[in-house]
Formats: C-alpha cells, sequence, structure tokens
C-alpha cells in the first residue's frame, strides 16, 4: 500500500485514488480531422515507463485532480500538484 | 525415539496439568506446553504423514520453520504448526494427510512406488484423455489438512492501522537492543516478535548480559519498553513488507480470540528476525527423531523435554555444540558427529570429528547411522545442524539484494534499502550484538555439508513439498536449470513453510549440477506472507454488507409497514414488491393497477447531480452524447453519457433549472461513477473556476405518482402551483412547495403513463409520502415496486442500463443518431462513434421480440442465433422478458444482430437446450404513439 501526497489533504494510502492516466496525453480535439491513428493512439496507447512517471490521479475523498511525480521501479514520489501550478502543463491528460 | 521431560523448563508452568487428545490419543502436558512439546515429552514421533509419499514424519523445528508438524486443531484451525500453538486442556488434535491416524496411515504404501513418482509424474502421466479426470483422487491422496465445514471461527477478526518512528521486527537481543536506542532516542516504537515471550535465542542459549541472565535480561527489556511508552506484540508474526514502510502483522489471538491484524505504517524498520537452522543431508533425513539441534535445545531448556537418550549431535558447525553439552548434562549419552576435521576440545561429550552421516535407518523412526568411516551409531535421536539461513524473507520483501558469505556459507543482506536496517543473526552476526556480549561466544567455524549428487539413497531437500535430491537431479537433467523453474517443477519451497529448511540446499546442489557458485544459481523471489496469515485475518469484519453496504432510503420503515418485499438494486435496498403471496401475482397486480389508475413509487435513490455556473451548459454539451445548451430552462431532456470508447455509459434526463443550473438524473448505481466522471473533466478540461459539481443524491428524496390518475391524485394534494399541460407539460420542471418546503415537480416518466416526479427534502418524505397515501385512498392509489416498474418501462422499450446495453452498445444501436449527424459540438466518445466498429452494418440493435411460438415468457439472456453451415452462432440475446399485464401477453427487449432494418422477421432463439421464435418488432409495445403521457 503506497502513500501519496495528495495537494490538498496530505499523505494517503493509495486505496483512496483513483488513477486518471499519464498526463500530456492530450485529448486530439475536433473529431473530423482526427485520423484514427490519433483517436487511438490517445485511447489505448500508455507509456508504461520503467522510472520516472507523470500521472493524473483523483482523490476520491476530497474529489481533487492533480499531478503527480513517481517512479515507478522503487515507488518513491518525487512531488504532487494541483492543476496549474506545475510548469505550464495545464491541461493535464486530456 | 524416546524422549522424556527432564527438570525445568522456562516456558511451562508444571503445577497447572492439561490433556488433549491427538488422533484420538490421550496427551498430557503442562501450561505453556505447545502442542508439539506436549507430543515430544508423550513419546509421540510420528505427527504427520509427508504430502506426497505418506512417509511417518515427526518434529523438525521449534518454531515458525517448522515443514512437517503441521495439525488440524478441531474448531476451524486447520493446518495449525504444532510447534506454535499452544496446548489446551480438551483440545482436540488431528494429524494431516493420514488416514486414519499419522502411526497408521492406509495411504504409506505410496512410499513403496516413490521411484516410479519423481517430480511431475503426475502431470506427465495422467494426460490423457484429460488430467482433470485424474486430479480429484490425486488430489486427495497428497495434501494436507482439511477444513471443518461447520466451524464458524472465534469472531471477526480485528484490524488496526497504527504508525510508529521505529517498527522492530523480532526481539531477539538484536531487537530489543534496538528498541531501547530507539525509545531512549525519543522515537514512537513498536517492537513485535513471534514468540510469546520476548528474548528470541536468549530463552534457550545460555547468555549473559549485563549482569542477568539472557532470558532475565529480555524479560526486564521488554517491559522497560513497554513501561517507556512502547508498543511490544507478543505472539505476532510481521508476515510482509510493503509499499513505503507499511508492514502487515498477524497477531494471534489463542484461548478462542480470534487473530488481528495490524497494519503498521513505519519511519523506518529494523529487521532483528534472526536465523534458521539448516538439515543435513544425509539418506533417510526425514525420519522422525532426526530434529534440529538449536530446536533440541529449544525442547530442552523451554519445555524441559529431551529429544533422546542415546543422541547424536551431527553438525557442520560449532553451535550445535551447546546443545550437545546441554543433553549430556541432562544425562543422556551424547555423540557428536562433527563434519569438521579440526573439531575443538570436547566438553564432556563424545566427539567423532571429521567424519559426515552417510544415511540414517530406522522403521518408523531413527535407528541409527551409517558415518562416512563405515561406522554405525545406533541412536534413539540424531539432531543435526547443517549451518544457519538469515532470515532475510522481509528484506527481500523490501526489495533488497542477497550477498552470499563463504564464511558462513549464508546469504546475507546486500546492498542497503532505504528505512531498513538489518541486524543480529539476520544479517549473519550469529553471537549477541558486541556491545551485550561479555566475552566471545561461540565461533560458528562453520563447513560445507551440501547436498551431493548421485547419492542411492534418497536425501530429502523439501521436507513439507517431499522434494528430494533426485527430484533436483531430474529437473536439470530436464534442462530446468533457473532457480525459479526448479521451483515450479519440483515445488521446491512451495510448500506452506515457503522452504525457511529447505532453499538454500536446494539451491546448492543445484550450483553444483550445474558447475556454478551458489550466488551465481540465486534465490527465488520472496513474497508475502512470511507464515500463512488466515483468510478471516484479512477479511476481518468486511463480509456481507459490511464488505459492501447496503443504502437504505428514508422511507424503508413506511414501506416495510406496507409489506414491502425487499432486494438489492445496484446497492439500494428497495421494495421489489407489495405484499405477501406469490411475488409473479403481486408484481402483476401492481403493474396493471398503475396503468388503470394512480400509483405511488419510491424512486429515492436516481442520481440528483446539480452542475451549477456560467461554463455549466457548455460543459453538459460535452458530457452528453445529446444538445443539452438548447434546452430552454424549467424543460428536462432524456441523454445518453458515453465513454471516450464511444460506449453507452448511462442514461437519464437532464433538468435545467435556470440559465445555469441543472440537475443530471443519472442511473441509480451510477452516481458515483457518474459524479467521478463529471468531476475528472470538470477539473482536466473545463475552467474549474466557472463549474460547480453538487451530488445532492442523498439529500433529496424523489417520489413518484404515475398513471392516468396521477394529475387528480396530485390536484388533491394540493400544491401552489398550476399541474396542467399547459403550465407543466411532459418533460418540464417547476418549483413549489409541499407543507412550507421547497419542493421540484418534474412531468417525467419511466412508465408511459403522465408520472408527476416529486423531489423532496429527504428529511421530509416521510410527510409527503403519508399525504400521498392518504389523498390517494380515494384514487385507489397502488404502491408500485421496482419489478412491476420493470415491466411498465419494458412495456415502453425504455432501457436499464447495464441490462439493455451491455459494454458494447453504442447510442445508433438504440435508434438515437440524431446527435452524431446534427450536434455541432464535440462530446465524449464522439470520434469513437466514426470508426469502422461504430459503423459496422452488423451490429447488435435494440429491438422489441415477440414470441410466436405459444411457449409464454422468452427467456432472458437467451440468444438469438444464426446457422451457419452445420453450427450456429450468436447473433444477439434477450436482455429483458416479462408478462405484459396490459396487453396480456409476454414481452421481451434484445439487442439483436441488424435487427432495426430486420422488423416482422422471426428468428430463432436458443436457451440451454430450448429453440424458441420471435417477430423482431418495435421496441415499444404499448402506446407507441406516446397518448398516455399526456392523457
Amino acid at each position: 500500500m503506497q502513500l501519496f501526497p495528495c495537494p490538498f489533504c496530505g499523505p494517503r494510502s493509495e486505496s483512496e485514488f483513483h488513477f486518471g492516466g499519464d498526463a500530456g496525453n492530450h485529448r486530439p480535439e475536433g473529431f473530423r480531422a482526427v485520423t484514427d491513428g490519433e483517436w487511438s493512439n490517445y485511447l489505448h496507447a500508455r507509456n508504461n515507463p520503467r522510472g520516472a512517471a507523470n500521472e493524473i490521479w483523483m482523490h476520491m475523498t476530497c474529489g481533487e485532480v492533480f499531478r503527480m511525480e513517481r517512479d515507478t521501479v522503487h515507488h518513491r514520489v518525487a512531488r504532487s500538484f494541483a492543476p496549474g501550478e506545475g510548469d505550464g502543463h495545464d491541461g493535464m491528460a486530456h | 525415539m524416546t524422549a522424556w521431560r527432564t527438570e525445568g523448563g522456562s516456558a511451562i508452568d508444571r503445577s497447572r496439568p492439561l490433556r488433549f487428545s491427538f488422533d484420538g490419543r490421550e496427551v498430557e502436558g503442562f501450561a505453556g506446553d505447545t502442542v508439539a512439546s506436549a507430543l515430544l515429552a508423550g513419546g509421540i514421533s510420528v505427527l504427520g504423514r509427508s504430502f506426497k509419499y505418506h512417509r511417518p514424519r515427526g518434529l523438525w523445528g521449534a518454531g515458525v520453520e517448522e515443514p512437517n508438524a503441521l495439525v488440524d486443531i478441531a474448531g476451524g484451525m486447520p493446518n495449525t504448526r504444532a510447534t506454535q500453538a499452544l496446548a489446551a486442556d480438551g483440545m482436540a488434535v488431528r494429524s494431516v494427510n493420514a488416514e486414519p491416524s499419522a502411526q497408521k496411515d492406509r495411504h504409506a504404501f505410496l512410499d513403496a512406488f516413490s521411484r516410479f513418482i519423481p517430480a511431475a509424474f503426475y502431470y506427465k502421466t495422467f494426460m490423457f484423455p484429460d488430467w482433470h479426470l485424474f486430479e480429484p483422487r490425486i488430489r486427495q491422496m497428497a495434501g494436507l489438512g482439511t477444513l471443518d465445514a461447520a466451524a464458524q471461527g472465534p469472531a471477526f477478526a480485528e484490524q488496526v492501522n497504527h504508525h510508529c518512528d521505529v517498527l522492530v521486527v523480532g526481539a531477539g537481543p538484536a531487537g530489543l537492543l534496538a528498541a531501547r536506542k530507539a525509545l531512549r532516542a525519543g522515537k514512537r516504537v513498536v517492537l513485535c516478535d513471534d514468540g510469546r515471550q520476548a528474548g528470541g535465542s536468549l530463552l534457550f542459549r545460555a547468555a549473559t548480559i549485563e549482569g542477568k541472565t539472557g532470558s532475565e535480561w529480555a524479560a526486564d527489556m521488554a517491559a522497560e519498553l513497554a513501561g517507556g511508552g512502547a508498543l511490544v506484540l507478543a505472539g505476532t508474526t510481521a508476515f510482509g513488507i510493503y509499499d513505503h514502510h507499511l508492514a502487515g502483522l498477524n497477531q494471534k489471538g489463542g484461548d478462542g480470540a480470534p487473530d488481528r491484524l495490524w497494519r503498521i505504517r513505519a519511519g523506518s524498520i529494523v529487521l532483528a528476525t534472526g536465523a534458521i537452522e539448516r538439515p543435513l543431508p544425509f539418506g533417510n533425513n526425514d525420519l522422525p527423531g532426526i530434529m534440529s539441534a538449536e530446536a533440541a535445545l529449544v525442547y530442552l531448556r523451554r519445555f524441559g523435554v529431551a529429544a533422546g537418550r542415546k543422541v547424536v549431535v551431527a553438525t557442520n558447525n560449532g553451535l550445535a555444540y551447546e546443545t550437545a553439552e546441554a543433553l549430556a548434562a541432562a544425562g543422556a549419552d551424547v555423540t557428536v558427529v562433527d563434519y569438521r576435521a579440526d573439531a575443538p576440545p570436547p566438553a564432556g561429550v563424545r566427539v567423532l570429528a571429521g567424519r559426515t552421516i552417510l544415511s540414517a535407518s530406522g522403521r518408523g523412526a531413527v535407528h541409527a547411522v551409517r558415518l562416512s568411516d563405515g561406522s554405525v551409531l545406533e541412536a534413539d535421536a540424531v539432531l543435526a545442524s547443517g549451518g544457519f539461513t538469515p532470515t532475510v524473507h522481509l528484506y527481500c520483501q523490501a526489495q533488497g539484494k542477497l550477498d552470499w558469505r563463504d564464511d558462513i556459507l549464508a546469504f546475507v543482506p546486500g546492498r542497503p534499502v532505504e528505512g531498513v536496517t538489518v541486524v543480529g543473526a539476520a544479517a549473519g552476526d550469529f553471537g549477541l550484538p558486541a556491545e551485550l556480549a561479555e566475552r566471545a561466544g561461540r565461533a560458528l567455524g562453520i563447513v560445507a555439508a551440501w547436498p551431493e549428487p548421485g547419492t542411492r539413497e534418497r536425501v530429502w531437500i523439501d521436507l513439507q513439498n517431499d522434494v528430494t535430491a533426485k527430484d533436483v537431479e531430474l529437473a536439470v537433467r530436464e534442462n530446468f536449470v533457473s532457480v525459479e523453474h526448479l521451483k515450479r517443477y519440483t515445488t521446491l519451497g512451495m510448500a506452506t513453510d515457503q522452504g525457511k529448511t529447505s532453499n538454500v540446499n536446494g539451491l546448492a546442489l543445484m550450483a553444483e549440477l550445474t558447475g556454478r557458485r551458489i550466488p551465481e544459481v540465486g534465490t527465488t523471489t520472496y513474497r508475502p506472507p512470511f507464515t500463512p496469515v488466515p483468510f478471516a485475518c484479512f477479511a476481518g469484519a468486511r463480509s456481507g454488507t459490511r464488505m459492501s453496504p447496503l443504502r437504505r432510503l428514508p422511507l424503508e420503515k413506511q414501506h416495510r409497514a406496507d409489506g414491502a418485499v425487499f432486494r438489492d438494486y445496484g446497492g439500494w435496498l428497495r421494495p421489489a414488491y407489495y405484499g405477501a403471496g406469490p411475488a409473479d401475482t403481486r408484481i402483476q397486480a401492481e403493474a396493471r393497477a398503475a396503468r388503470e389508475g394512480v400509483a405511488l413509487f419510491d424512486g429515492s435513490p436516481l442520481g440528483k447531480i446539480e452542475v451549477i455556473g456560467p461554463d455549466a451548459a457548455g460543459f453538459l454539451d460535452f458530457i452528453y452524447y445529446n444538445t443539452m445548451s438548447t434546452l430552454p430552462p424549467g424543460r428536462c431532456r432524456y441523454g445518453f453519457i458515453l465513454t471516450e470508447g464511444g460506449n453507452v455509459y448511462d442514461d437519464g434526463v437532464l433538468v435545467r433549472l435556470d440559465e445555469n443550473r441543472f440537475v443530471v438524473s443519472c442511473s441509480s448505481s451510477h452516481v458515483a461513477g457518474v459524479h467521478a466522471l463529471l468531476e475528472e473533466w470538470r477539473q482536466d478540461h473545463f475552467d474549474r473556476r466557472r463549474i460547480f459539481i453538487h451530488n445532492a443524491t442523498a439529500e433529496m428524496a424523489t417520489l413518484t405518482v404515475t398513471g392516468p390518475r396521477a394529475r387528480a391524485l396530485m390536484e388533491a394534494v394540493g400544491f401552489d402551483i398550476p399541474l396542467d399541460d399547459a403550465a407543466l407539460p411532459h418533460m418540464a420542471v417547476a418549483a413549489s412547495t409541499f407543507e412550507g418546503i421547497a419542493v421540484r415537480i418534474a412531468r417525467i416518466s419511466f412508465t408511459g403513463d403522465r408520472s408527476y416526479e416529486i423531489s423532496v427534502p429527504a428529511d421530509r418524505a416521510a410527510a409527503l409520502w403519508a399525504r400521498l397515501r392518504r389523498e390517494g385512498e380515494a384514487f385507489g392509489a397502488t404502491l408500485l415496486g421496482l419489478e412491476a416498474l420493470m415491466i411498465l418501462r419494458a412495456e415502453k422499450g425504455y432501457i436499464v442500463i447495464g441490462k439493455d446495453t451491455d459494454g458494447t452498445s453504442r447510442p445508433m444501436d438504440f435508434g438515437l443518431t440524431a446527435p452524431l449527424q446534427r450536434k455541432k459540438a464535440e462530446f465524449i466518445g464522439r470520434r469513437s462513434l466514426i470508426t469502422e466498429d461504430a459503423t459496422r452494418a452488423d451490429r447488435r440493435q435494440f429491438v422489441g421480440l415477440e414470441a410466436v411460438d405459444g411457449k409464454g415468457v422468452l427467456p432472458t439472456g437467451a440468444h438469438g442465433i444464426a446457422r451457419e453451415g452445420r453450427g450456429v452462432r450468436s447473433a444477439g440475446y434477450v436482455t429483458s422478458s416479462y408478462f405484459s399485464p396490459a396487453l396480456q401477453k409476454p414481452i421481451a427487449l434484445g439487442l439483436i444482430e441488424r435487427g432495426l432494418s430486420r422488423m416482422g422477421d422471426i428468428i430463432e432463439l436458443q436457451h440451454l437446450r430450448e429453440i424458441r421464435r420471435a417477430r423482431i418488432i418495435s421496441a415499444c409495445a404499448f402506446d407507441e404513439e406516446g397518448s398516455r403521457l399526456h392523457a
């Protein structure tokens, strides 16, 4: 059971969180122009990185969505922050 | 084996004798005895039969490492290690895998065939025609204890969440010292040990610390720690270390009390988990009477039981001499067979140095050993020490990596793991910690004594899973040279003891056979739990509705008074129907009455999620398949919410209360999911400052008045707004009051008849319901349960999400194509609706089905079939099926391949072995023009 730092509530057990996807998996807009490949990539392709990961999570108990940078090997959490407080990635997943 | 009670025994209370039964035989013991120590003292040497060959087996160990002595204790504790279970007066204990008893086992003949049943024999042999034909018989012959189906267990296991600065696992000398240091540094400390008393090896090995005997010092330390605020947990096994320093602990209840599960989140963890003695590999080394030398010392010093009268202590190291000396002092005739040529000078015992044991012999118990010099020694107990394996399980679970040390012939913790420290014997330091030792202890001085290939007699590696050196050789011959493959092929180390005594000998043999060094072979992966933990401990109180709580209606009491029969609908406990008698009759009567007059229905679980703010309309355009921004205030619109994959996720009515305020009425079982979906998109795709979402589902009850006389009943109640069709038409909503409280009245119908949904604060629902009931009497109002409602909506072809849809359904499959063609705005899942799959011609589409074979109601779930050559395949299935009281005939809905373009076709349906025939018709079977909505 990992401990995740909710930027609003502090460290909480992993089971309180819901995974929201890779950060930066921007939703391709304008459905007519979006190719099958682009849409499929957005829907299905996941980075699944070994090491540094940049992800969207929701803390279900407070309902807030936030970004978290963590390592998938040793599970260390580098940081987490509220939307808009990062480095220019305002729209996070979509 | 002729074990006997000596003087002393620090763990037992001789003033409190007790009796229990083992395989029906009476056994005497004292309070403080384990089941194992009492059986040993009682001279019972065969405690069970081995897993595969049904060989007689006795005690090997004295603690958690015990591979043989598993017993079933009556009352629901199967496969308990006899070495850890306290004996209790009147207890009934049975051996495992033995019938009728461990002593006289009817499957003992299997051992005579052992040559023919090596590793993987069963799988290789019983392949044809099908392994599963043979499996039950084979499984019955092998295996462990049996569950007592009647046993209920003591009570729910308690579960405790706890936080501390330092968790110390193991209360031996190293652990006690570490805990004392941490406590004196002002830390919050938890100390746990699987023994019932603190002390670890100090409880049975001679030591003097700070002027006290080892066990006195340990007792004083435990008291000092507890007095200083540390949490000291005895009888508690740390079975797992998980992410971010979470430790799982199983505290044994004992005395009929349930186990307790501790989840401890520690700042740092000190592992002082000790080391476990290894067996020596020689022929027939599994005979009863062959025991760990350290275990024999435990039985002698802790329980006052000497393992034998004529004792051979066989060792490849110096630590077993304490056992030899102690037993000699207690009066046993002791010979030490020391594998080392340069054995230390004898101390009151006879020493045969530079010799090894080739094999043991005896029927049912060890009788003699044959040595490498050809001599034979008679013995009734052989106490073996093949060295010590540091207990590194928890360190490895915490992602530690092991180093091999040639000087102690053991794997020890290698690179440090953040926040985890390993101390004492677990780190390979077998003596007392330097700070506590007043003089040098015994030297280990170990020499290798690994299993050798090609031994004629069987040398047991894994006692619990019956794996011999020959099995390892076979595995290597068949090229299973990875240690993980060796494990899976031979089952070495896969038993409930997880190879605590066997793994190192197994991989040493593997190394020899493959010409590698032991560290090159490596170990298998260590995973939790360290010891078996009862499922009941993990489950705790979380079973039934405590696992999955039922949500209850504000009006449950009223419904019960009206004789409602409740069922679980998507987590809500709701009235299925009202009144006594056959369910079907009641349900049909309710549905008929609702069509003829007026009915009252409690729809409180219906989702009521408010979406508020200047950007709410645009947001909802994105959320819904349908265009919602054009909905005028005071009006409602039905719509779908899709997934990004373009599949129908939920349906429901959106209510627009005013320009910037909407209510999403989602399915009652989908409220949490829809709420999370709305929040995720709001926060991650929109300006979160301009949209606010509030889930008001539980705040408001929703009571529905439906039927041809609904308006008359509503007017009788007397709301302060006009209820006629001009003022409040179908799909309109208006604010009103009831007894001074604001309510919302919406003309939304799930029955196809004129309906009024009244949303009222939950705490006022009882008053409104009572009023509706009272006024309803004059109209003969019926109470409508959910089952009858299901019939009414099915007559109209209204869908229920998850029943009439599945994970592949798309909105066009329901004939709703307009938004896709006309909607300007982007919405969730839109791009997925123009994919090849979404536009396939042979999609399963939502239609009505009319049975034409006169055999009554179609079975729900029956598959439409398409015949292809000699075979058939599914062409969709029946999703809902009822007898309609209004139409006096069966009705059904289904998702049928190309259904919308095959109206009037007759198809075959298959259910189990029955073939049915039905005509494809419109999903709406009743009042297709919808005139009753306005009637």
